[in-house]
């Protein structure tokens, strides 16, 4: 999409069609003679995969959305039925219910792999805003969808996400009442959470699009953060990464059918295969895996509404991440102490989705008990306060600061030049 | 990966080899394209629960002589008439009139079962349901489009271009049917 | 560096989830449990889940509805009584003779009146009582769950199951068992309001409303099998464990296949990419 074009038309027909509609350029430029960074890793496989992952779903889901049936009666025991009796009916579900794990684990992956090479960076920051979107948008999808098997979690999950909404002053209530259509979460929140859970996939492929236009107008980052000065630096997006990509994608599917296959409810709860019941809460009720650290993060304050506002503000960072990076060198590669607070960033989203799935008041390890038996150490809750308050330090604090104290090593002149340097490291 | 560079590039290579990978990789993708096409298109294929009442029984001894039951089988209906000998000679006499479809009245009906006729309920015309004791035939005339079937259920006259369609079905006892 | 870093994390990571979620509730861990479906190359034993179902007619069957299991579902394949002479488990002799024992309830399509008539292989499992507030007035207030996904909607699956039924236990001195109630203790609760004893020391485990269900020889095997308390249990267990996922053995296999081409499809496009890579340094 952009520079000069190479594609040249070969026959009549193509010619033709070309001085009309030129949508075979648009993939071919797109596609096949698109320059790629030639030192793209595996890190770089996830936005195929990710693409893999919504084709999946929208499919799966389309074919769902054939025998499943939107109403507080027969919703349950039409994904039953989906499981036992509709034609190949349990792969189907099964992938399509594992599918938005994977799906959140890919793009997780890719979101780490940006922060690291600094793929947020000018000129890049509107698809990084764009990614966000996507995210945003899968996130709202993925709860909307776990609410439609009608099991105890998918119900009681959705009254408390819903409820979260409640702690807007003013107009909370009637927030909620609107987006319940009712006075709690019943038939008709399961029908437009159907509607809605339909329509997001393709408003996610929209962004996507405009996610791959915006990434075909400034070019990828690549793990040196260096944009590509010459031909040399590049190669042909197919074969080179066509290729690799297909085989990532082929690796990511052997993992992905070990779970659809032989562990197909690892991932989920046994409270859904219980019909939901409005008049009795599962015992320990905790959202999907991938919603974990925001879980956490909401539970770390005991205010409604400030939980609910750091939660928001958890994913609402991520848009302006862009402008508090202060530092000049994109990649991580090159800035080793930015390093040391990058991986213990991971470690802390890790532990926020520990203490997200733990009760807040069980204890992380206790040191003696109180007169009155009360224990004494970390508890959940403080585990996560310290957590959330990094999560947020690391955006605020140390992003912004640190691009201007540290002391960044030398970075190499071209893409080529790295790839030297770092083979040599590697083997030195 | 970064440990093919640096690497001396082996020369000679078979190109007729390095061919035959890419082409066996791009066939197992469509193969494996092809593999997920079925269960994805199989799955509008009736289901368990669907199949499970392709196949019913019926009790005849509820149906009077010279009426007629009708049942629904996959979503369409039967009818089970239990015809009177009036019927049945009326059919019989006509065996060898000129006939749309020919048939004869003896290969609409089991064997010795011929008062009772059994047929899928639904105009070959354009599948409305006939009903009976209309047309010029004595049998099923059919109100969408104006077909008349005689009493063995062929078509004497009308747009319809095939008899009443005959269902599988066999006598389980003299009073018990198996539709299906 | 980006990988070594990740891998630290995902470990460090891992190792924390690891340890155990706990609740206020109290429960002993399942006991040690094991069927043939048990791993990847598992699959269901016809006999004993035949023996399962069994159990199931005769004892559980008498609270416990399954609303989701249909009579045909014991013939197709994997089921209990398949055979593979009946494409349509509609047409299995065996399903059809289980189904005829019981009488269903319809409408005489001639007069309207409600009848009873033998039932067809179409028909779902009977259901014990008409209604769930029918259901807890028979048993004391309390609710005997649906059986249909039961080793899939307990935390702990089949072999929750199997301790639950094989796990009464005698009432430990100073524990108060309100009336109706049963003390066993891989039953999730909290005992501490019955306790009179000392605090540190609250029997683990719940109270459960159904009293103990199985005992040795209450139900008789027709293939000559002993009738245990845990020959019973462990056979019920499998018929549920059947029951909660029909097609368990059908996703088993058709997941080797997938895996195994995947991996030689895995193979070939790795050696394609090396040939595609092999003159660019990257």
């Amino acid at each position: 999409m952009s520079g000069h074009s190479t594609y040249e038309p070969k026959t009549g027909f193509t010619r033709w069609l070309d001085s009309r509609l030129p949508i075979i350029r648009l993939g071919y430029d797109s596609f096949v003679d698109y320059p790629t960074p030639k030192n793209l890793n595996y890190w770089y496989t996830f936005g195929g995969i990710l693409s893999l992952c919504l084709m999946t779903q929208i499919v799966t889901g389309i074919i769902l959305a054939m025998h499943y049936v939107p109403h507080v009666d027969h919703a349950f025991n039409s994904v039953e039925h989906i499981m036992r009796d509709v034609n190949h009916g349990w792969l189907i579900r099964y992938v399509h219910a594992n599918g938005a794990s994977m799906f959140l684990f890919a793009v997780y992956m890719h979101m780490f792999r940006g922060l690291y090479y600094g793929s947020y960076k000018a000129p890049r920051e509107v698809l990084w805003i764009l990614g966000c979107v996507i995210y945003l948008l899968m996130m709202a999808t993925a709860f909307m969808g776990y609410v439609l098997p009608w099991g105890q979690m998918s119900f009681h999950g959705a009254v408390v996400i819903t409820n979260l909404l409640g702690a807007f002053p003013v107009v909370g209530e009637s927030i909620t009442t609107w987006l319940w259509g009712g006075f709690a979460v019943d038939n008709p929140t399961l029908n437009r959470f159907f509607s809605l859970h339909f329509l997001m996939p393709f408003m996610i492929a929209g962004v996507v699009i405009l996610h791959v236009w915006a990434l075909h107008v400034t070019g990828q980052n690549n793990p040196s953060g260096i944009d590509p000065k010459s031909k040399e630096d590049t190669v042909p997006f197919t074969p080179y990464a066509t290729v690799k990509d297909g085989f990532a994608m082929v690796l990511f599917l052997i993992l992905f059918s070990v779970f659809v296959f032989f562990q197909p409810n690892a991932m989920g709860h046994a409270d859904n295969y219980i019909p939901a019941n409005p008049l009795v809460t599962p015992a320990h009720i905790v959202p999907e895996w991938y919603f974990l650290p925001f879980y956490a993060i909401l539970r770390a304050v005991p205010d409604k509404l400030g939980g609910a506002l750091l939660m928001f503000g958890a994913i609402g960072v991520l848009f302006v991440l862009p402008w508090l990076d202060t530092s000049k060198v994109k990649s991580l590669r090159y800035r080793p102490t930015a390093r040391v607070f990058f991986f213990l960033f991971v470690l802390t989203c890790l532990v926020l989705g520990w203490c997200g799935g733990e009760l807040p008041d069980n204890m992380v390890f206790q040191v003696g008990s109180t007169a009155s038996g009360d224990p004494i150490g970390l508890n959940f809750v403080w585990l996560s306060r310290i957590a959330a308050a990094y999560y947020f330090a690391y955006f605020l604090v140390v992003m912004p600061v640190l691009g201007l104290v540290e002391t960044p090593d030398a970075v190499p002149d071209s893409i080529s030049a790295s790839i030297l340097n770092h083979s040599a490291e590697k083997k030195g | 990966m970064a440990d093919t560079v640096g690497e001396i590039t082996p020369a000679g290579e078979d190109p007729s080899r390095r061919d035959f990978i890419h082409v066996a990789a791009l066939a197992a993708a469509a193969g494996a394209v092809g593999s997920v096409v079925w269960p994805l298109v199989d799955q509008m294929n009736p289901s368990g629960d669907m199949l499970a009442l392709a196949s019913l029984e019926f009790d005849l001894s509820k149906v009077a002589d010279g009426s007629e039951v009708t049942i629904k089988w996959r979503g369409k209906p039967v009818f089970v008439r239990k015809r009177t000998p009036a019927e049945i000679a009326k059919a019989k006499a006509d065996d060898n009139a000129d006939l749309k479809d020919p048939a004869k009245d003896a290969d609409r009906h089991k064997p010795g079962k011929a008062e009772w006729l059994i047929l899928i309920g639904s105009c070959t015309h354009l599948g409305c349901v006939p009903t009976f004791g209309g047309g010029d035939w004595g049998g099923w005339f059919c109100p969408c489009h104006g077909s008349h079937y005689d009493t063995a259920g062929r078509i004497r006259k009308g747009p319809a271009p095939k008899n009443l369609a005959l269902p599988e079905y066999a006598f389980l006892s003299d009073t018990k049917v198996k539709i299906g | 560096m980006l990988r070594k870093g990740f891998a630290i994390a995902a470990v460090v990571g891992l190792l924390a989830s690891a340890a155990p979620a706990f609740a206020k509730t109290t429960e002993e861990e399942p006991k040690e449990f094991s069927l043939s479906t048990d791993g990847p190359f598992g699959h269901f034993d016809a006999a004993q889940v035949q023996r399962g179902y069994k159990v199931y007619r005769e004892v559980c069957s008498a609270c416990h509805s399954m609303n989701l299991l249909s009579f045909r579902n014991l013939g197709q394949p994997d089921g209990p009584f398949y055979d593979a002479k009946y494409k349509n488990p509609n047409e299995n002799a065996f399903v059809k003779a289980i189904a005829k024992d019981y009488n269903v309830a319809d409408i005489d399509t001639e007069t309207g009146d409600v009848i009873q008539r033998p039932g067809t292989p179409a028909d779902s499992f009977p259901k014990p009582y008409p209604n769930e507030y029918a259901a807890r007035a028979g048993n004391g207030g309390a609710l005997p769950p649906d059986l249909s996904v039961i080793t899939k909607a307990r935390e702990g699956g089949p072999a929750y199951v199997y301790s639950i039924l094989t796990g009464y236990h005698d009432t430990p001195r100073g524990l108060t068992v309100p009336a109706g109630k049963y003390y066993n203790p891989y039953m999730p609760g909290d005992l501490s309001g019955f306790w009179s004893g000392p605090k540190d020391k609250v029997p683990v485990g719940g109270f459960i409303a159904m009293p103990p269900p199985l005992v040795a020889d209450k139900v008789s095997f027709d293939d000559g099998t002993k009738s245990t308390l845990q020959q019973e249990a462990t056979d019920v267990v499998a018929f549920l464990d059947w029951a909660a996922e029909p097609k368990a053995g059908e996703r088993k296999r058709t997941g080797f296949a997938v895996l195994i081409y995947l991996s030689l499809f895995a193979g070939l496009l790795y050696a394609s990419y090396r040939r595609v890579w092999k003159d660019v340094k990257h």
